[in-house]
């Protein structure tokens, strides 16, 4: 192939194949707050873990609705779950919730237990 | 032994049987699978004297149930009768039996004795009538309790308890024949002495009254003893499999814990005695928070425990577990004293499990050391960066000491730990913690002080350091106690939230109530201390959405608001920061009105 000076990086590509619709809907039945999500970023602005690396939720929330699978889950265990994002989002989305289940989504755990607040009762 | 024989005690002998090589096979089973350390610590202090206030706690909460009874009268005497009555009936019933047949006897005559007694022994042990009136009162006792028992059902709330536990099939049945013991007791001893003019004053005047209606009769007497002893056999057999086994485990619980054991993060053995200690007395519901202001019933520590126990609702155990504040209300409400939050640890544990991770937070190696020799370390936790006051305030504060002082997480903030600890991902935890160890050890502080409860009860708990840890509302005590800090007092007049991780998860109750006394009013609350309300923005629970948190947090504002305050005091930023939004009155950590308060030139 002819070299035109510039690559297209297989981590940084999206391919609309593979976007798993059961994936989002799943997140969506056990996070219902994630779709009040408006993408402001709050969250990642004041992150314990973003103070050390460049982890970066809202990024992983883009990578994981468009497919991105690659190395997500490993991104993922960055987090320490302490919580402050919670208390910043402006729309009361529940991250940490999100982190969680987007790994168990990752993971291929059958969770089906975990609906929100239908969970039990 | 012929006279002292006869067909009905077959059932209730067969029930004892079934009880006892049921229970000594399970505890035999669950002993052994203690983990090492509790096996050492069982090891270590199994000579000592702590037996004797093991058998004191075993007396007073397993028979006389004393914690029930501060909670409320009538719900202390109504397990007291039931528990006690029956044990009292049986030991005196063995001592009368004793005394008629000097020569010894079976052991069935304890319970049975009414019905041997008039054909092949005469009374006439000295004060036989004594001990037939002493156990008809017995009788009575239990039956009054029997009764309370059967109006609780049909209305709780006199008993002081709003909702009652739903129990299984199983714990149904056995009520049943519990239940059915002490009437039929009656009914026997009644027809015996209607026919033999035998018993004590209750029993001889009902033999009476069924002597004059003309149902005392060998044939329906002996159908009443063969009743009640299918009924005590049915009892027992069902017992290890009911609820009721809480009445012999509780002991062995109480002995294990006063030597010194507790649970771990993983099910042992020490957790099948806890979950077979809980009496499913459904005393945790009314308390919690999901149940106040949610109106959800079924997630309660009762429900975790029996669906972690009975094999059918295993299933449950993970939805249920997950679904929890952790705010330790239902621990501190426990007549039992089961560490329900660490069992339900042990569950979330479990679960994830699953998504375990094996790098973590490998990025955490870059962070450099700190020399602070002579310094003590602040760590304001993660939380503390969203409410900068505090921090702020607490810098006051050391400066206004002359205290050298490490803000540790200034700039970057290492977790301690718990919250990822409380939703179940262990060996993360253990990461963090060991990460957060290494940083505080290397730097040689002297002290730690925290300003996020949940910090604090991490450093305290879970990290084992050598150095004092201090949550800064004990710190600022320290200092006016001890006359290093001069705090004036202002107009305000405040009403304080405890936090839960700081009081029922520290017992820190009294040193933040020190501080503000020496600076403001405070005021008291209807829900406070042990009692107090959870702000709903605990980490602990995954499920919640914010609307009701919100729910959760407006119940305790209200509690707060009560005794008309014009500030709300708290020591923790995750409460501060729920109660900001709640309403129009200003919400400070303690940090912040002393550090408002603090006497100019006070430092020495």
């Amino acid at each position: 192939m002819k070299n035109f000076g510039f690559t297209i990086s297989t981590g940084r590509s999206i391919n609309l194949d593979e976007i798993r619709e059961e994936n989002i809907s799943k997140l969506l039945e056990m996070v219902p707050s994630y779709k009040w999500c408006i993408g402001c970023g709050g969250c990642t602005a004041t992150c314990s873990a973003g103070a050390f690396t460049n982890f970066n939720i809202r990024k992983i929330h883009n990578s994981f609705v468009r497919g991105q699978y690659q190395g997500l889950d490993k991104e993922l265990q960055q987090c320490m779950l302490c919580g402050k994002c919670l208390l910043v989002c402006p729309r009361g989305v529940n991250t940490r919730s999100l982190i969680v289940n987007m790994r168990r989504i990752l993971a291929g755990v059958e969770a089906n237990t975990f609906k929100g607040k239908e969970v039990i009762q | 032994m012929k006279d002292s024989f006869s067909i009905f005690v077959i059932p209730f002998c067969a029930g004892v049987l079934v009880l006892l090589g049921i229970s000594v096979w399970k505890y035999w089973r669950w002993i052994r699978s203690f983990d090492k350390l509790q096996r050492a610590i069982i090891r270590k202090n199994i000579w000592s004297w702590r037996f004797l206030p093991a058998i004191w706690e075993a007396f007073r909460e397993g028979l006389l149930h004393w914690r029930i009874t501060k909670k409320n009268l009538l719900l202390g005497y109504m397990h007291r009768s039931l528990a006690f009555g029956w044990f009292l009936l049986i030991v005196v019933g063995a001592v009368q039996a004793r005394l008629a047949y000097p020569d010894g006897h079976p052991f069935w005559m304890a319970i049975f004795y009414n019905y041997f007694e008039p054909e092949c022994h005469p009374v006439d042990f000295p004060r036989a009538a004594f001990f037939a009136n002493l156990m008809d009162g017995l009788l009575l006792y239990v039956l009054s309790g029997l009764m309370l028992a059967m109006f609780k059902k049909v209305w709780s709330r006199p008993l002081g308890m709003k909702r009652t536990t739903r129990h299984t099939l199983m714990d149904r049945v056995t009520k049943l024949a519990l239940w059915s013991i002490f009437p039929l007791r009656l009914l026997s001893e009644a027809v015996t002495a209607g026919i033999n003019g035998n018993g004590g004053f209750l029993v001889t005047w009902l033999g009476g009254v069924f002597d004059s209606i003309g149902i005392s009769n060998p044939a329906f007497e002996y159908t009443c003893w063969m009743l009640y002893s299918v009924a005590l056999g049915t009892f027992f057999s069902l017992m290890p499999f009911s609820r009721y086994m809480h009445i012999f485990t509780e002991v062995f619980l109480i002995y294990f814990r006063q030597l010194g054991v507790h649970d771990s993060n993983k099910k042992t053995g020490y957790t099948m005695f806890e979950l077979s200690a809980c009496s499913r007395c459904g005393i945790c519901i009314d308390g919690c928070p999901l149940n106040r202001e949610l109106g959800i019933t079924n997630v309660q520590g009762v429900y975790m425990l029996q669906s972690i126990r009975n094999l059918e609702l295993q299933r449950n155990a993970e939805p249920i577990a997950e679904n929890c504040l952790m705010c330790d209300r239902c621990v501190a409400d426990c007549p039992v004293n089961l560490d329900l939050s660490v069992i339900r640890r042990q569950v979330r544990i479990k679960n994830k499990a699953a998504i375990d991770t094996k790098q973590g937070y490998s990025y955490l190696n870059d962070v450099q050391p700190f020399n602070a020799i002579g310094r003590i370390a602040y760590f304001g936790g993660c939380m503390s960066h969203l409410t900068p006051d505090i921090t702020r305030s607490m810098e006051i504060i050391f400066e206004a000491v002359g205290q050298k002082y490490w803000y540790m997480d200034k700039d970057q903030t290492i977790c301690c730990g718990r919250p990822l600890l409380q939703q179940g991902f262990e060996r993360q935890a253990f990461e963090l913690r060991r990460k957060n160890t290494e940083m505080i050890v290397n730097s040689k502080a002297t002290m730690l002080i925290t300003s996020c409860p949940i910090c604090y009860q991490s450093f305290k708990k879970e990290y084992h350091l050598s150095i004092p840890v201090m949550h800064h509302t004990e710190y600022i005590d320290m200092l006016v106690k001890s006359g290093r800090l001069k705090l004036r007092k202002d107009d305000r007049r405040v009403s304080y939230h405890d936090p839960c991780e700081l009081g029922r998860g520290c017992g820190i109750y009294d040193e933040p109530r020190n501080v503000l006394r020496a600076t403001t009013t405070l005021l008291k609350t209807d829900q406070e201390r042990e009692k107090s309300l959870c702000c709903g923005f605990n980490l602990g629970n995954p499920l919640l959405d914010l609307e009701q948190q919100t729910r959760i947090r407006d119940a305790a504002r209200d509690n707060l608001l009560a005794p008309h305050p014009d500030t709300i005091a708290t020591a923790c930023p995750m409460c501060k920061k729920a109660f900001t939004h709640a309403d129009n009155i200003p919400v400070k950590d303690i940090a912040e009105i002393v550090a408002a308060n603090i006497i100019e030139g006070s430092a020495q």
